[in-house]
């Protein structure tokens, strides 16, 4: 099929899930594993990148178990990773609604929503876990929503029929992720975490097959440091920013996630990659990043575009008030479609169906890429100060970005780069392929399949950070001697030497580009290639393109200043270059992928209705992909994907 | 889509040692749907191509609430329309207008370069006790104690503060007091945080003192330039919990 031929691996590392029924299946892993005496944790050195949802609170439960903790973010603030500006809400199993949750139900939702591409045992633990995040996060203080009589309050997100999400207004990541800061200083003030700030990881340090330490970069004296530990929790987020485009912070990056795949961490799944249907649409090249618009808003707004293309263009040359335009002449489109998800279909259906609505010229901002998002019934059943209660903060922020009031006019929005689910290949232990790194959160694969539904990302990350790797850390931790390997193991110096190396090249070319410029090139390929509809031509065209932006890089880049001391362009140079290192095996995966499901939609793939056409039969596995150099096809390594609880099927929303 | 040309008078200085000054740029042809951080990338990427460093500043999210981002802009952190500095619009300026960009000031921040200031004193305050001491995996069922709506509801305002530092940039005294008060209250306010109370606002006070930080005059300041709406009723709020506490103290109950 492929004019590319990749080399296929039979070896798989073994996905280590436990035996039997999968509602025993923690349990019993639990029951069985190893432990380590509380005097005994303090010799183990656990060094864990990244302070969000999942890095702070893994760092904050390890500190308080005993180990010693050394952490690494490069903002200013553990406080401030990405994980902050998650709107919406978390989900659980709580059912505190009497409305028929369960965890299987929660697992069920979750394996259907990501089109069956994710590892059973591993979403079950999470569902099983959901519960017990909320417990932790309420005894912390998180202010959630509340009802009158002083319990919990619930909304729906996509993909499922029941009210499971907790939230707080619209700052459900703030708070959970404030929830893990204070937890995090807690310990930092106790003395178990010692915390480095604006410090940036640049490689892995592998010393016999193991993960040792990790060398980084402090972004404020640009000095090259190494720091050796008995592990390391890589928490690093995703890499939606390949996209340059994205509503992720300017400084998410790919860097240390490409860095332990080029050290020996297979790649997973690459090509399953969220785009979110409600985000404000672009306005300019000048335009830095796109603002997310949470989807709970989708519980009380309808999504429309006009039904005729004259009304659509009289609104984009601003001839039209989208208030003025008469209900019969509204194709409230997802309703139409999917009636019994309606609004609330899932991510990936919701931006497909905004993408065919512009593509048949109905689009209504001024690029023609927009739809509407509309309250005016939801404001004339509940009211205005009702809506404000449940999304003032959105609403402000529309308001403040676009100058136009939502109240009175619809949002207009638009799918844009938002998370991705696949990430590096990690066990049931989160153990990646190389012995000793870890990896949490977004930064790994495991969870969400093809596809992941709203409101599950920070129960994963904080699944995996307070419940999961606690449990699991031992099973790696009790094979090996506590600080066997130190800095002075040459491997660091080699480490250190390329990272030195790999930078002074950077500088020494004095181009003519800067490194968002190159940036802003390989998003725009990305995003027209490889975006909500791919082909095999678009995905061999951005693979013949891809290495000529990396050339150009390498050979006109210009990084004014120097090494030491804050440089920010420095900064961006190394991260630009990651992205380009790692598109190449993002496209490689998509092409690979003879199939259509979730967020990867393949146009040859489709069934007769235009929904994606799964192949089961083929391609019921992860893709793992092993790095062999800079000038080699990587070797597709692939693990099975069984279900046995779950029956395989067309997942429909209609 | 209008474009605006204006002036730019710019804090810079290389590291904490070097001498500071302001310079002057022209930003032209500056979309107003373009956001301040954005119109600053443009002419950064202007100063890049002409082979010169590009000004300095902290930012991350874009969208508000990861408080990474500061300026003082015509000497009011964040521009004085309520909002941070990266969801400040240039449409809020007129073509023509000269924009003076300061960092946040204060002896608790020391600079770092350009614009970019170090605000990990803060964190420091929440180190000393802003936080519910529970061991993770220790919680009782999140339905347990019900919390009455309207508090958990004043519990939220205050804990939406974003940590930025716009209340100490604004106060003459370069006070925290706005900061401090809103992660105590936040943390009082709610059934979980009653045991540490005492123990809360003492340690957190006198972090605050020890990190440099001024007295509070009650000017209000800070809650003007706050971008977040975090009011001043936190530091009401703040002074009666820190004078029980005091009282507690030296008695020798810790309530």
């Amino acid at each position: 099929m492929n004019d590319i031929q990749f080399p296929v691996s039979d070896y798989m590392p073994s996905s280590c899930i436990p035996e039997g029924p999968i509602e025993q299946k923690w349990t019993k892993y639990k029951r069985e594993a190893k432990l380590i005496n509380p005097n005994n944790r303090r010799k183990y050195t656990v060094l864990i990148v990244g302070t969000g949802l999942a890095g702070g609170s893994a760092a904050a439960t390890l500190a308080e178990l005993g180990y010693n903790v050394k952490c690494f973010c490069y903002q200013d603030s553990p406080r401030r990773a990405h994980s902050i500006a998650a709107q919406g809400g978390i989900n659980a199993a709580h059912n505190y609604q009497n409305d028929g949750d369960s965890v299987y139900r929660l697992f069920y939702d979750t394996v259907k929503g990501g089109d069956f591409r994710a590892r059973e045992a591993n979403v079950y633990r999470l569902a099983e876990v959901s519960a017990n995040i909320i417990n932790q996060c309420v005894a912390q203080g998180v202010p959630f929503g509340r009802e009158y009589g002083g319990l919990l309050d619930n909304r729906s997100f996509g993909g499922a029929q029941l009210k499971r999400t907790f939230y707080s207004r619209g700052q459900t990541g703030q708070q959970l992720l404030l929830g893990a800061y204070q937890a995090m200083e807690k310990e930092i003030g106790k003395g178990h975490i010692e915390m480095h700030p604006r410090t940036e990881m640049m490689d892995l340090v592998v010393v016999d097959g193991h993960a040792k330490g990790i060398v980084v970069r402090d972004l404020v004296t640009g000095e090259i440091k190494s720091y050796a530990g008995d592990t390391v929790l890589l928490a690093t987020g995703g890499y939606g920013r390949v996209f340059y485009l994205s509503t992720n912070a300017m400084g998410c990056n790919v860097g240390a996630a490409c860095a332990c795949w080029k050290k020996g961490a297979y790649f997973a799944n690459p090509c399953f990659t969220q785009i979110h249907p409600t985000c404000i649409p672009v306005k300019g090249d000048y335009q830095s990043k796109l603002t997310l618009m949470s989807e709970s808003l989708r519980n009380d707004g309808r999504i429309w575009v006009p039904k005729s293309r004259e009304v659509a263009e009289k609104i984009r040359k601003g001839q039209m008030k989208p208030s003025d335009v008469a209900e019969g002449d509204r194709d409230y489109y997802l309703e139409r479609k999917y009636p019994s998800f309606g609004n609330l279909a899932p991510r990936d259906i919701s931006s497909r169906a905004a993408k065919e609505a512009c593509d048949d010229e109905r689009g209504v901002a001024v690029t023609g890429r927009g739809v509407f998002l509309d309250f005016k019934d939801a404001i004339a059943r509940m009211g205005k100060e009702w809506i404000d209660g449940q999304y003032g903060n959105l609403f402000d922020m529309y308001e403040e970005i676009t100058d136009v009031d939502p109240h009175e006019q619809p949002m207009m929005i638009y799918p844009a780069s938002h998370y991705t689910m696949g990430g590096l290949w990690v066990d049931y232990n989160l153990q990646s392929s190389i012995p000793g790194l870890h990896v949490l959160g977004e930064a790994n694969f495991s969870d969400h399949g093809a596809n992941r539904l709203g409101a599950s990302a920070l129960m994963q990350g904080l699944s995996d950070g307070y419940f999961v790797i606690s449990s699991t850390l031992p099973t790696y931790l009790t094979t090996i001697k506590p600080g066997s390997v130190t800095t002075a193991a040459p491997e660091f110096k080699e480490a250190e030497d390329a990272v030195k190396a790999r930078i002074q090249k950077m500088m020494d070319v004095k181009g003519t580009k800067t490194p968002d410029e190159i940036h802003r090139e390989l998003g725009k390929l990305i995003w027209e290639d490889v975006g909500m509809g791919r082909t095999k031509e678009s995905l061999m065209d951005a693979i013949e393109k891809i290495p000529a932006i990396r050339e150009e890089f390498w050979n006109n880049v210009k990084i004014v200043g120097s090494t030491e001391g804050i440089n920010a362009e420095l900064e961006k140079a190394w991260r630009v270059a990651a992205f380009l290192d790692f598109a190449q095996v993002l496209c490689y995966d998509a092409l690979a992928r003879e199939e259509s499901c979730g967020a990867h939609f393949r146009l040859e793939h489709q069934l007769d209705d235009g929904e994606a056409k799964r192949d089961d039969e083929h391609f019921a596995y992860v893709a793992c992909w092993e790095y062999k150099g800079a000038d080699q096809l990587p070797v597709l390594h692939k693990e099975p994907l069984t279900f046995e609880n779950v029956h395989l099927a067309i997942r429909s929303y209609k | 889509m209008a474009n605006l040309n204006l002036t730019l008078k710019v804090w810079r200085q290389e590291n904490a040692q070097a001498q500071g000054r302001i310079e002057t740029y022209k930003a032209t042809g500056i979309p107003e749907e373009a956001s301040f951080l954005e119109m600053l990338d443009i002419v950064n990427e202007g100063l890049v191509h002409e082979g010169k460093e590009p000004i300095h500043f902290d930012h991350d999210c874009r969208e508000g609430i990861c408080g990474m981002c500061s300026l003082t802009i015509n000497g009011v952190p964040h521009g004085g329309k309520h909002v941070t500095t990266c969801q400040l619009h240039m449409r809020q300026f007129k073509d023509g207008d000269t924009i003076w960009i300061e960092p946040f000031r204060a002896k608790a921040f020391p600079l770092l370069r350009d614009l970019m200031v170090d605000r990990s004193a803060l964190d420091k305050i929440i180190a000393a006790g802003g936080f519910v001491d529970i061991r993770t995996g220790s919680a009782p069922n999140a339905n347990n104690v019900p919390v009455r709506k309207k508090t958990a509801d004043a519990a939220f305002d205050a804990a939406a503060c974003i940590g930025c530092g716009a209340c100490v940039a604004s106060c003459k005294n370069s006070s925290a007091m706005l900061f401090t008060s809103a992660k105590a209250a936040h943390l009082n306010l709610l059934p979980q945080g009653q045991p540490e109370k005492n123990k809360r606002v003492l340690a957190m006070v006198r972090q605050m003192d020890a990190m440099g930080f001024g007295n509070c005059t009650n000017q209000y300041e800070c809650e003007a330039a706050c971008p977040k709406g975090i009011t001043v009723d936190n530091i009401a709020k703040l002074n009666r919990d820190y004078m029980i506490a005091c009282a507690s103290e030296a008695v020798g109950v810790f309530s």
